[in-house]
């Protein structure tokens, strides 16, 4: 016991950093979000979002956000399976390969997408050369949700696969030897024990796609304006910190909504860790 | 039956990749197009390697991000993982507030994270490199922690703690003891650090301020004259290398795996 105490010190710079620049800054946007330019206490940054024009914005940033997650989730689940039950020595590489294309330019990535997409692009020019009906996506929210699916598909993969590894190999043996097939071993087995990770692949996708404003400059082409986009406005054109920090406010509470919605879901003890 | 389904999910996990690196593969093509347009194939070329090492602000930005990304994540390293450590010997409770805590960056999304920055350095220091490189280390500490804790978490304390009874000083007996155990954890916290501050654009564009641009941020600011096909060159260059990088991990973990279990 006398150990515990000993070296806990070494959290120290880590629990002053966390003060911060993690706490603080957070007392900051609040300060900005409930004054205004001259330093007065005032709500009007917060009701900004009763704006139609916000009000839209915002409920396209849920739609596009959640759309994004659930073709995530099903795209992802049946790779991190796949992964898991792979037989090969290697394993970590193919793991790997998930993560390497972070390391070309995310933008550069993103601007690839609309060669892929536009009228006369690559996919088209496949699409119309085997005789399929082309696809006119590109600057629609459909290549926004596309380019979201694209960005964030690693972070549901990656939760979901560790979650699978930890289950031990005994559990399914076990429901097969007591006479389950596969989908019961699976949807009674596998699902549940693999719920952690599908709770963090669900935030780590949901909110970076709740508040990305670039794919959507991107692929949206200016016409799909999300929430991100109008807070991006906000501080940069329209140079209204106050508004903007209002606007931030809001889009911290949705996220803190979400997340608790996603905890009574979760009613697992084991919690405190996204990874 | 078992071979259907082997087939189909070789066949699915190949959709996936496809899907995962298409734009890198046009972005490769791209780099080799002699062209300027992004859209028309105008033959092959190596002018854009070529003119690769004059483009000084192509250059310029590299620099930024290199110095950015390497500082950030070895710093976030050490920071996470002497935190990790520390959070490990806390007393529940107290170890409970700091996960709190540190799941913030990773709970709040990147444009609120990089504002809140903002507006705490406009505050109390200005704008530039030095600002980045904070909130670099600010998004990327969790990730290192997060990776180190389960080391700790899985290894007793015994050993440690008899070190100590046999006459280790605490640093020697850690060095010996906790350090190989830990080892793997920092090295893939570190990976993902650097991974998360070279792929980050939306928290770098608020903390930058004016005449500090990363690859990221000069794309950004540089979209609408249109894009140096350099840059398609320098992408393919990096991913290239990290490539190499990834291989040549992958054979030295392979060796250190069959160590232990020998």
């Amino acid at each position: 016991m006398n150990n515990k105490m000993r070296t806990s010190f070494l959290a120290w710079p880590y629990a002053l950093w966390v003060l911060i620049c993690t706490i603080f800054p957070l007392f900051y946007i609040l300060g900005y979000a409930i004054t205004n330019d001259a330093g007065k206490l005032t709500f009007a940054n917060l009701i900004v979002i009763a704006d139609p024009v916000h009000l839209k914005s915002l409920w396209l940033s849920v739609q596009v956000a959640f759309i994004t997650t659930v073709i995530c989730l099903v795209m992802a689940y049946p790779v991190a399976l796949i992964l898991h039950n792979l037989k090969i020595r290697n394993k970590s590489f193919i793991v790997f390969l998930f993560i390497l294309p972070m390391w070309m330019n995310f933008m550069l990535r993103i601007l690839a997408w609309q060669n892929i997409l536009s009228n006369n692009g690559i996919l088209n020019n496949i699409l119309s050369a085997v005789g399929l009906p082309t696809v006119h996506i590109l600057y629609t929210k459909y290549a926004v949700i596309l380019g979201m699916v694209y960005d964030f598909l690693p972070y549901m993969i990656l939760p979901i696969y560790n979650a699978l590894s930890k289950i031990s190999d005994d559990v399914i043996e076990a429901a097969s030897d007591l006479g389950a097939n596969w989908w019961t071993t699976f949807t009674k087995v596998t699902l549940p024990l693999s719920k952690d990770g599908i709770i963090s692949g669900i935030i780590m996708v949901f909110v970076p796609s709740l508040s990305s404003f670039v794919v959507s400059n991107l692929l949206g082409g200016g016409k799909v304006l999300l929430i991100g986009n109008v807070i991006e406005q906000e501080f940069t054109s329209a140079r209204d910190w106050n508004t903007g920090s209002g606007l931030s406010i809001i889009l911290m509470v949705f996220v803190l909504l979400s997340m608790g919605i996603m905890n009574k879901v979760d009613d697992s003890e084991n919690g405190g860790m996204l990874l | 039956m078992t071979r259907l389904k082997k087939c189909t999910s070789r066949l699915y996990l190949g959709f996936i990749f496809l899907f995962l690196y298409a734009p890198i593969l046009v972005l490769i093509v791209l780099s080799f197009n002699n062209s300027m347009s992004r859209t028309v194939w105008g033959g092959f070329t190596l002018q854009w390697y070529a003119n690769l090492p004059t483009n000084d602000t192509i250059m310029t930005a590299l620099g930024t991000t290199l110095r950015i990304t390497l500082s950030s994540s070895i710093l976030a390293t050490i920071l996470g993982t002497s935190a990790a450590i520390g959070i490990h010997r806390m007393k529940k409770r107290h170890a409970a507030i700091m996960l709190g805590a540190t799941n913030i960056p990773l709970l709040n999304a990147d444009i609120v994270t990089g504002i809140s920055l903002m507006l705490l350095f406009t505050r109390f220091t200005s704008l530039g490199e030095f600002s980045v490189i904070l909130a670099h280390i600010a998004f990327s500490v969790p990730y290192v922690i997060f990776n180190v804790l389960p080391r700790l978490q899985s290894m007793s304390d015994v050993c440690y703690e008899a070190a100590l009874d046999l006459g280790a000083t605490p640093v020697y007996a850690f060095y010996k003891v906790i350090w190989p155990e830990i080892v793997p954890g920092v090295l893939s916290g570190f990976l993902m650090a650097l991974t998360m501050s070279l792929d980050d654009f939306t928290i770098t564009y608020f903390t930058k301020g004016a005449g500090v641009n990363t690859l990221s941020t000069m794309l950004y600011t540089e979209l609408r004259k249109g894009i140096q096909p350099e840059l398609y060159a320098l992408s393919t260059l990096l991913f290239l290398v990290a490539f190499a990088m990834l291989f040549i991990i992958n054979y030295k973990g392979n060796d250190s795996k069959k160590e232990v279990t020998n």
